[in-house]
């Protein structure tokens, strides 16, 4: 069998016994409230929704397969869906309430501008095929983006279409082999450090490359001995994500960048973490040929329980030309030209297809955009500015009392990385992680990176305040040292959540994904 | 009939010309509950190392690999509705599948029992 | 800065315990030739909210918004009326400003909110499950001819020719890269999609065959037909909705025997949005749970025994499997799916169904007046809410010139299929209940002086 459990994650109940609760009619407690499932409040025939009265009409234009019966689909009422989606809402943990130190994701404050800007009529209420014509304004905003992500990165161009980080990486990856392609030189294997986000290896394989992993070094950075040696002339490129994934600097990416362009490889470079150097450092300086930006990171558009994200892919002058369809120019005279499919043989004849239909993800241009104008260049200097500066203070101000491995080597860049050496036995990442429920957050993010054990990755961004994170760090230092005494309580954390740990096996075993009528 | 075990942690127990392969006590310990198990294909051809065989755990996926090179011949039915079976049997009713071998030279690589509990013991 | 809450004085207080002189320093692993010492030149630094504001507004006002001109465009994305209660119960900061729900005791409500947006999706698509979202139709569509390879061992994909072009061109790009071998062809504009050919196509081979409905041009494929042909052969069927709302007149896929549906969800809650983002829906039998891609919820209880919701069957994917992943998708459009759970919810069966029947009205009553305008033909025999006309002119201009009369008046042919000559004087005209007489009244009239 492969890697047993490599990261020490063993998702368990907990056990000990918790004083209980004072019992309720309702099972409500106060301000936290139960809501029943949709299904079992709501009627096929209750609706929230008036329309004008139809008159009966002919339906045959409809053919055979028109409907018999309505769909099983229960409605509830205006002041019943508010209740229902309010409640709801408050089940949930989110940057508003307070610190979501999510390492690697990047939890940071959502401007409201942005969502007001995103609402504007001219960009939320124009269908995507609309003449070129009217939608000159949309476009703009599209090219203004391109424009400022091309400029901080240092790079040739800009793919906007995907629409998520990793869907980012497979425009990157498909643009090298494109580009390969291209040459006659199809190659077969892409290098990626063990550190990397999982979904590098997952995008490579489905580009169909074969993955080969490249060490860490014990300072936690890609080994650049190993990685050189492993270059040759059937390596189409590597994959390195900097700042790397254990909130280090890749000190060597452009001796690293300068040996894989030696033997006639890309280099990728996963800018998840772009956040952290953002007007300091770019790409483009280090060699790189493309970069994914998650513009729901560095550029804070809302994450909304887990998308919609956005991924535009910055290009070296080498990759710029087969990047996907559609993308804008602007005319000498102001205007935006679209080229899409009609024009590509003209003006874009390598592009290596289309990502997605339409022209990718406008609602998170715009916030994106008005974030970037509100920072501007020296703002967004000073974001990175920040969020380095609050992470190399959680990690100084935790170091004596949680296991910091590569702490003794230097600074942090944007994320602090801890261990669980030290816990008492039978003590776990997930309990202290679970402890902090308790007091208020959401934990960050655990065993990621694998090569720590028990890894502990703390985010704690530039929008958090000192007395923010003052009493985060309290909490932190207060679940260490439970963790190290072996503080039975903590196993069975969380005790105040709306739920206590689920059960992931029953679920698991017996999938229950649908609700069905008892 | 002679069981052998691989540093992998799988086990195989030999009966003349055909075996039975499953995981070792050791190996569901660490995984913890086995929520599903992918087994391979009747009749398919496995050679020594290949990955035949995926074993879930809530927060994992691993890879079984074919102690020695062989034709599948019976997977364990019981697994797709009872896949803690590899918990609670591992070396026994939770064993994965049936091969035919077809180079039974290839079973002096692997440890006997008392070689295996010497190798877990000392990870 | 407005957003950014450190003072001085927290900066030098936080060095001080750092032990570092300056933010400078904290960044002495970048090699110094890359090290940027001053703000971009060339980038306006920055810009107080009002200015920013002002700014954007102007751009979105060099826009002709849907909403205020007679508009009847889509061909994969379309303009109904969203609630103002959707609007907002997702700007709720505790799921707008949430993440994906990996701590499930503090994200019950997100889990929720995907266990209960599943199973609308499966009631509506006839199927028995359905995943937590995806990007869009378009990669949607991708995702399950993937799939389909991987449940057949087979890598052959039949697409029909009413398939949305932007669809067909996505799976072209990944199919590039996987080996999948797809059949394609152009939709003709004939009153009824071809699906004896389709099924001609069927053979031994054929992972899946991949059906719109209704298809681009707006007309309704015999599903039943294409899926016992399909099973027949041991293909699955794949059935894309790009118009969810049609389901309220029309049978689900499901339940006319497609194996898998997918569609695309922006028409109910999520707006138009120039494209993006919208919502890709997911739903199948449950036979292939384990091949799903993307996210899942699935229903189990806590420690204390209460009924709780958790992220499941995560082994699938990419942060696990890695380079064994069902897919490489890390994220799933949650706050669409939360725009089109909450706009089903206040709709319900009943609302769905009447929504749909106004749509219907309307489309009817357009292509009744349009098929009286010289020179303008209605080419489908059956639709629902958007239909094909011919015209004796190039259509890509026929919008143009409509534009300019203030009248966003379809998609023409020629803008999704520049290189088929044959379609050049197609047009696809769409209703909704946000249609009224007065704006059939405008596009006739313009289109009749248009085309004088």
């Amino acid at each position: 069998m492969n890697e047993i459990n490599p990261s020490g994650w063993r998702p368990a109940l907990g056990a000990g016994s918790v004083p209980r609760e004072i019992e309720t009619f309702t099972g409500n407690r106060a301000l936290q409230l139960e809501e029943a499932l949709l299904f079992e409040i709501g009627a096929a025939d209750r609706s929230g929704v008036d329309f004008d009265d139809v008159p009966d009409f002919d339906l045959s234009a409809l053919g055979p397969n028109a409907r018999k019966a309505a769909p099983d689909l229960p409605g509830l009422s205006e002041p019943e869906t508010v209740r229902h989606y309010t409640r709801l809402s408050r089940q949930n943990y989110a940057i508003d309430l307070g610190v979501f130190p999510l390492g690697s994701c990047t939890m940071k404050h959502n401007p409201r501008l942005d969502e007001k800007v995103a609402r504007m009529p001219g960009f939320a209420d124009v269908h995507p095929l609309q003449p070129v014509q009217t939608v000159q304004g949309a476009l703009s905003a599209i090219n203004e983006l391109a424009v400022w992500l091309v400029k901080l990165t240092g790079m040739h161009g800009v793919a906007m279409t995907p629409k998520a980080g990793a869907h980012g990486e497979l425009c990157g990856l498909l643009c090298i082999r494109a580009a390969l392609e291209a040459k006659g030189d199809p190659r077969e294997v892409i290098l990626v450090p063990e550190s990397a986000h999982g979904t590098n290896p997952a995008t490579a394989a489905f580009a169909g490359y074969r993955v080969e992993n490249i060490p860490a070094t014990a300072d936690g950075r890609v080994d650049v001995a190993a990685l050189t040696a492993r270059l040759g002339p059937d390596v189409a490129g590597v994959m390195i994500t900097n700042p790397n994934t254990c909130g280090l600097f890749e000190r060597d990416l452009k001796v690293i960048a300068d040996a894989v362009h030696a033997v006639g490889g890309y280099v990728y470079c996963d800018g998840a973490n772009f956040n952290a150097i953002v007007g300091r450092v770019r790409p483009g300086d280090l060699g790189v040929d493309a970069m994914h930006i998650n513009l729901h990171k560095t550029f804070s558009t809302p994450h909304g329980g887990g998308g919609p994200g956005s991924g535009p892919v910055v290009l070296s002058e080498a990759l710029a030309p087969f990047g996907p369809l559609p993308f804008t120019s602007r005319q000498a005279d102001g205007s935006i030209k679209l080229i899409e499919e009609e024009d590509a043989h003209l003006e874009h004849p390598q592009a290596f297809g289309r990502l997605c239909a339409f022209h990718g993800q406008m609602g998170m241009y715009t916030r994106a955009l008005a974030y970037i104008l509100s920072h501007g260049a020296d703002g967004l200097r000073q974001v990175s500015g920040d969020a380095v500066l609050n992470a190399n203070y959680v990690l100084r101000s935790l170091d004596d009392v949680l296991d910091a491995p590569f702490g003794p080597a230097g600074h942090c860049m944007h994320e602090a990385l801890f261990s669980d050496d030290g816990f008492a036995d039978g003590f776990s990442t997930l309990d202290l992680a679970k402890g902090l429920i308790d007091e208020g957050y959401h934990p960050m993010t655990v065993y990621f990176p694998l090569v720590v054990h028990g890894a502990m990755l703390i985010e704690p961004t530039e929008t958090e305040s000192k007395a923010g994170l003052d009493q985060f760090i309290g909490a932190m230092r207060s679940l260490a040292e439970r963790a190290v005494a072996g503080d039975e309580m903590l196993k069975s954390a969380p005790h105040l959540a709306p739920r206590r740990r689920l059960d992931e096996t029953l679920a698991a075993r017996k999938p229950k994904l649908v609700y069905k009528d008892a | 009939m002679t069981r052998y075990f691989t540093k992998d942690h799988e086990w195989i127990a030999v009966e003349g010309s055909e075996a039975t392969v499953g995981i070792t006590h050791y190996a569901q310990s660490q995984l913890g509950d086995i929520t599903f198990v992918e087994v391979p294909a009747i009749h398919a051809t496995v050679g020594k190392g290949d990955s035949a065989s995926v074993v879930d755990s809530v927060k994992a996926a691993s890879d079984v690999y074919a102690p020695v090179s062989g034709t599948v011949t019976a997977v364990n039915a019981a697994l797709e509705d009872q896949p803690e079976l590899v918990n609670s049997e591992a070396e026994g009713e939770g064993w994965l599948w049936k091969m035919t071998l077809s180079d039974p030279a290839e079973l002096a690589g692997l440890m006997d029992e008392a070689a295996y509990q010497t190798f877990v013991a000392e990870l | 800065m407005r957003y950014l809450p450190l003072t001085d004085a927290d900066r030098s207080a936080m060095l001080a315990v750092i032990g570092a002189g300056s933010i400078d320093e904290l960044f002495a692993d970048v090699p110094e030739q890359a090290r940027l010492t001053a703000p971009i030149a060339g980038l306006p630094n920055h810009a107080s909210e009002m200015t920013v504001e002002r700014h954007m507004a102007r751009l979105s006002a060099n826009n002709v918004a849907a909403g205020s001109v007679p508009f009847f465009l889509g061909a994969g994305a379309y303009r109904h009326h969203i609630p103002a209660t959707v609007d907002h119960m997702i700007q709720r900061g505790e799921f707008l400003t949430a993440y994906t729900p990996y701590q499930p005791e503090i994200a019950q409500g997100t889990l929720q909110v995907l266990f209960e947006f599943q199973t609308q999706v499966a009631r509506l698509f006839g199927t028995d499950i359905a995943n937590a979202s995806l990007y869009d139709g378009s990669t949607a569509c991708w995702e399950a001819i993937a799939m389909a390879g991987r449940i057949t061992r087979r890598n052959k994909a039949v697409l029909s020719g009413g398939l949305h072009p932007h669809y067909v061109e996505t799976s072209r790009t990944m199919a590039k890269f996987t080996g999948d071998v797809l059949d394609i062809s152009n939709p003709e504009l004939v009153a009824d999609p071809d699906d004896d050919a389709v099924i001609a196509k069927i053979d031994g081979e054929t992972s899946c065959v991949v059906v719109q409905y209704p298809d681009v041009l707006g007309r309704i494929p015999d599903l039943a037909a294409i899926a016992a042909a399909a099973q027949a052969k041991g293909a699955l069927l794949i059935a894309v909705v790009t118009e969810p709302v049609a389901l309220g007149l029309l049978e689900s896929p499901g339940s006319l025997g497609a194996d898998i549906v997918v569609g695309e969800g922006q028409a109910i809650g999520v707006g138009l949005q120039f494209g993006g983002p919208y919502l890709g829906l997911f739903g199948c039998r449950e036979k292939f749970v384990r091949q799903i891609p993307g996210r899942l919820c699935g229903e189990t209880i806590d420690a204390d025994g209460k009924r709780g919701f958790v992220l499941t069957l995560s082994t699938r994917e990419q942060h696990i499997r890695r380079e064994k992943a069902t897919s490489n998708i890390c994220t799933n459009s949650g706050l669409c799916a939360l725009a089109f759970s909450v706009h089903m919810t206040l709709l319900g069966g009943a609302g769905l169904a009447n929504m749909a029947k106004l749509s219907h009205l309307r489309a009817k009553q357009t292509a009744e007046r349009l098929g009286k305008v010289p020179g303008v033909a209605v080419v489908n025999r059956h639709y629902f809410n958007e239909f094909a006309v011919t015209l004796p002119k190039d259509a890509r201009q026929v919008v143009r010139n409509l534009a300019d009369a203030q009248v966003l008046g379809g998609v023409s042919l020629g803008r999704l299929y520049p290189q088929v000559d044959t379609l050049s004087g197609g047009l696809l005209i769409a209703a909704t209940e946000c249609t009224t007489e007065d704006d059939i009244a405008a596009l006739a009239t313009a289109l009749e002086e248009v085309l004088a």
